[in-house]
């Protein structure tokens, strides 16, 4: 019954969103208040039955409801909670239910607090967004129905996929999702302002915060899965260049290049028309990265979600969105006159540049990614492109963006001299260069990119502290740590996130330059050393049982090498989960602030004893802990002040009817 | 019953054998690094996006000992890759060769940043050159609500 109300709940949601799509776009093309205004109970009636239908789905799989398809396919009555709560969206159906939850919530979040839009906005921006949803409602329901129902239910599923019952990946698909639907405000606000004719500095200010979250989500959602990735997978990789990793790493890029766009468009009133094209290009990407994992048209280690006849029906809807926007964008952005003028040496410039850094990178992901298929299309050959092509076509724009961070942050506005920010960053600069040929002393590889990289990301972390600091102005060092409290939490945010991106930077490249690796095979009770550490294998368990899987576990002990203290006893295994008839391996991995020791199990030898890898990991957290970071500076911007005040700015517009009409 | 059904069929289930195997090791380690970053760029053409460093196929396993067996018999590392290529086709490389169309490939983003850095160029300059806006007046409506705002 609750199932059948979760299905209907769709279905009236599909209607709503009709309604909401049509009405308030011709209600602000006619300038009828009513029809406008119906916009906004639309939003929040479609975001209710839209959460009523996942908590329906959510039910079915708690109390594991075999009558339901989904349920048996993904789902197992041995199986964990939390797995059972995170298998709802560990399938295409259920996951396509949370893009559209979100969705909705967005559509929702933009008419409860948008109050203060000018009414033919707001009334355009809910309008466009629910064009989006009536997209992913009509496939959802044409074509992946998450309520089908089996005529003969089994008496037990089949189980999730045993890499996806992981905490790391149960909440990787929400953040993940939150950050690339986070996108479709942008895109509804660009396409809005689009209608409108009209992009001023109001209009950066309201599309920031939603960039902004969605941002800060995205970035999480990649550090989680990266972060799975690292010990899941079994050889502490933490970026594979996979299709499924670039399709969230291109809006991720995309969307850096807007959130910083976008504030020389708030403060400026200059690159309103680029601002608007990246705010489409954003969520485009999302919908390409939508359509490759779950069309499974570049095959990759998230399999689990192929199925080529609905990528099609997800091409045909990036195709209309994407062709509408820019066809639109086509037409109308040649209105969009900047205002600001800027020297040649200046913020603007300098985001100038980051955008150009980004925007070109993004495209290197982008053209890498598909160029397999194109490749196979046109030019008849089969061929790969993995990670050497992406380490050496990517790492320059990383290079050449940490380089000029630090300066570009610092400049003023309008004009500015490039003595006084190389001069404040002096210090830094002396640091970046210590640090990069104390890397250099202890390199022993054969390329200079790992002490480059080291040099590059002291430089990130110390020019952000540098910025910070110059924000305090003249005087006494108590004063101007009393400053340092009450400066805008944006000042802050912009700090705390450029420092994340050093950190991060860091962890990977000391960790791909300076990893130390040994394999062997090792025998009970017979220790052997692994750089300055000392490892021994003290015993192994055969089939340990799990609540849906058995084990093969190893105890292993890390000791310092010189003097023989144990640090920690790690347990790598060798799981088999025999519902879903897949072996999966855990590493054991003793986390540490600058080295992680992760060893993994082997296959037993003939001649007795186990096969045994350990890895020595140098700062493998940071890499992590920068993008922690990364999101926190975010969340310091979300949180400034100004946001919460700035919707006045708008007010002033309320009244203004004769907005350009619509096409 | 159902216990001893799934018992039997874990241990009938391949364990994945970890990628690479220590009795695969060279014992000359300059030979086992040159294996190593070979095996780095070659791809595990029955797994996913795997190169055959990392992969826990079987078949990885026969491509990591051909790679090693070849070496030890003195051939070159591009020798190495290139007996590999005749056997499996230009995809097994994961780094595109430089030939052909996919030359478009490799020069797409510089080509890209050359234009878009002249593209910035033009519009820094005419931003720079740009006359001062002369600062649109108030509508009438913007006016009266002006006044509104600042009454109340």
């Amino acid at each position: 019954m609750i199932v059948e109300l979760g299905h209907f709940a769709l279905i009236l949601a599909f209607m709503v969103a009709i309604f909401q799509m049509v009405v308030p776009l011709i209600g602000a093309h006619q300038n009828r208040p009513g029809w406008m205004a119906v916009a906004e109970p639309a939003a929040t009636t479609q975001f209710l039955l839209t959460a009523f239908s996942f908590v329906a789905l959510t039910y079915a799989f708690v109390t594991s409801d075999f009558s339901l398809n989904l349920v048996v396919a993904n789902s197992h009555t041995a199986k964990p909670m939390i797995y059972k709560i995170s298998g709802v969206w560990g399938n295409h159906e259920g996951s396509l239910l949370l893009w559209v939850l979100i969705l909705t919530l967005f559509g929702a979040c933009a008419a409860w607090f948008g109050q203060n839009l000018p009414p033919t906005l707001k009334a355009r921006v809910l309008a466009v967004q629910s064009s989006v949803s009536v997209a992913f409602f009509a496939f959802i329901l044409f074509t992946s129905n998450p309520f089908t129902r089996l005529a003969v239910p089994p008496f037990d599923g089949q189980d999730l996929n045993p890499l996806l019952q992981d905490p790391g990946l149960a909440f990787h698909p929400p953040f993940l999702y939150l950050g690339y639907v986070g996108l479709s405000m942008a895109f509804s606000f660009a396409v809005a302002a689009l209608i409108e004719g009209r992009v001023d500095a109001a209009w950066g200010r309201w599309v920031r915060p939603w960039t902004l979250a969605a941002w800060v989500f995205l970035t999480i959602g990649i550090g989680l899965g990266s972060w799975w990735a690292y010990y899941e997978l079994g050889w502490g990789g933490f970026w594979f260049w996979d299709p499924v990793e670039n399709a969230s790493f291109m809006p991720w890029l995309i969307s850096v290049a807007l959130l910083h766009s976008a504030i020389v468009v708030e403060k400026r009133e200059a690159l309103k028309s680029w601002t608007i094209l990246l705010a489409i290009l954003a969520f485009g990407f999302s919908l390409i990265g939508t359509f490759i994992v779950r069309s499974g048209v570049l095959t990759s280690v998230h399999a689990f979600a192929n199925d080529p006849e609905r990528g099609v029906y997800i091409l045909a809807i990036l195709a209309l969105f994407m062709g509408g926007s820019l066809l639109l964008f086509a037409f109308r952005a040649g209105s969009m006159e900047a205002k600001g003028i800027f020297s040649t040496v200046s913020r603007e410039s300098g985001l100038v540049l980051n955008n150009l850094l980004l925007a070109v990178s993004t495209f290197v992901v982008f053209i890498g990614t598909i160029w397999p298929l194109i490749a196979e299309m046109f030019f008849d050959r089969t061929l790969s492109v993995g990670p050497p092509f992406f380490d050496a076509a990517f790492t320059p724009f990383v290079f050449a963006a940490a380089v000029a961070l630090p300066i570009g942050a610092m400049l003023p506005w309008k004009r500015a001299g490039l003595a006084r920010p190389v001069r404040a960053l002096l210090p830094a600069l002396i640091l970046a260069l210590a640090c990069g040929l104390l890397a250099w002393a202890m390199y022993t590889g054969k390329t200079v990119l790992a002490p480059i990289g080291v040099g590059l990301s002291v430089w990130l972390i110390a020019g952000a502290a540098v910025d910070i600091w110059s924000r305090t102005g003249r005087g006494g060092l108590g004063q101007r740590l009393g400053r340092l409290t009450r400066l805008p939490r944006a000042d802050w945010g912009k700090s705390i996130a450029h420092s994340g991106v050093g950190i991060t930077m860091f962890g990977v490249v000391t960790l791909t330059g300076y990893q130390m690796e040994d394999i062997r095979v090792a025998q009970i009770g017979a220790p052997y050393e692994v750089g300055a550490y000392e490892i021994e294998l003290l015993g192994v368990d055969e089939n340990v049982r799990g609540p849906n899987y058995f084990t093969t576990m190893a105890t292993v002990a890390v000791r310092e090498a010189e003097t023989g203290r144990l640090i920690a006893e790690v347990r790598p295994e060798r799981r088999i989960y025999p519902v879903a008839r897949m072996p999966t391996t855990e590493a054991g991995i003793n986390n540490g602030f600058t080295r992680d020791v992760y060893v993994t199990l082997g296959d037993p030898q003939g001649a007795g004893g186990w096969a045994v890898r350990t890895w020595i990991k140098p700062f493998a957290n940071w890499i992590w802990g920068g993008t922690i970071i990364m999101a926190i500076g975010g969340i310091f911007s979300l949180s400034d002040r100004r946001y919460r005040v700035a919707a006045g700015a708008g007010k002033s517009r309320d009244t203004q009817p004769e907005a350009v009409p619509a096409e | 019953m159902t216990r001893i059904a799934a018992i039997l069929l874990a241990l009938t289930l391949a364990l994945p054998a970890a990628a690479v195997q220590p009795d695969e090791v060279l014992p000359d380690p300059v030979l086992e690094e040159r294996a190593r970053d070979i095996s780095g760029g070659l791809r595990c053409i029955v797994c996913r996006n795997e190169s055959i460093d990392e992969s826990n196929a079987e078949l990885a396993r026969d491509l990591r000992l051909l790679v090693r067996e070849r070496l030890v018999a003195g051939d070159t590392d591009a020798q190495v890759v290139s007996y590999v290529v005749n056997r499996y086709g230009e995809y097994v490389l994961l780094r595109p060769p430089m030939t052909g169309s996919t030359i478009a490939l490799w020069l797409a983003a510089p080509v890209l940043l050359l234009l878009g850095l002249g593209l910035s160029v033009a519009y820094v300059r005419r931003r720079s050159r740009a006359e001062a806006p002369t600062e649109a007046a108030l509508s009438d409506e913007e006016a009266e609500r002006l006044k509104e705002i600042l009454r109340g």
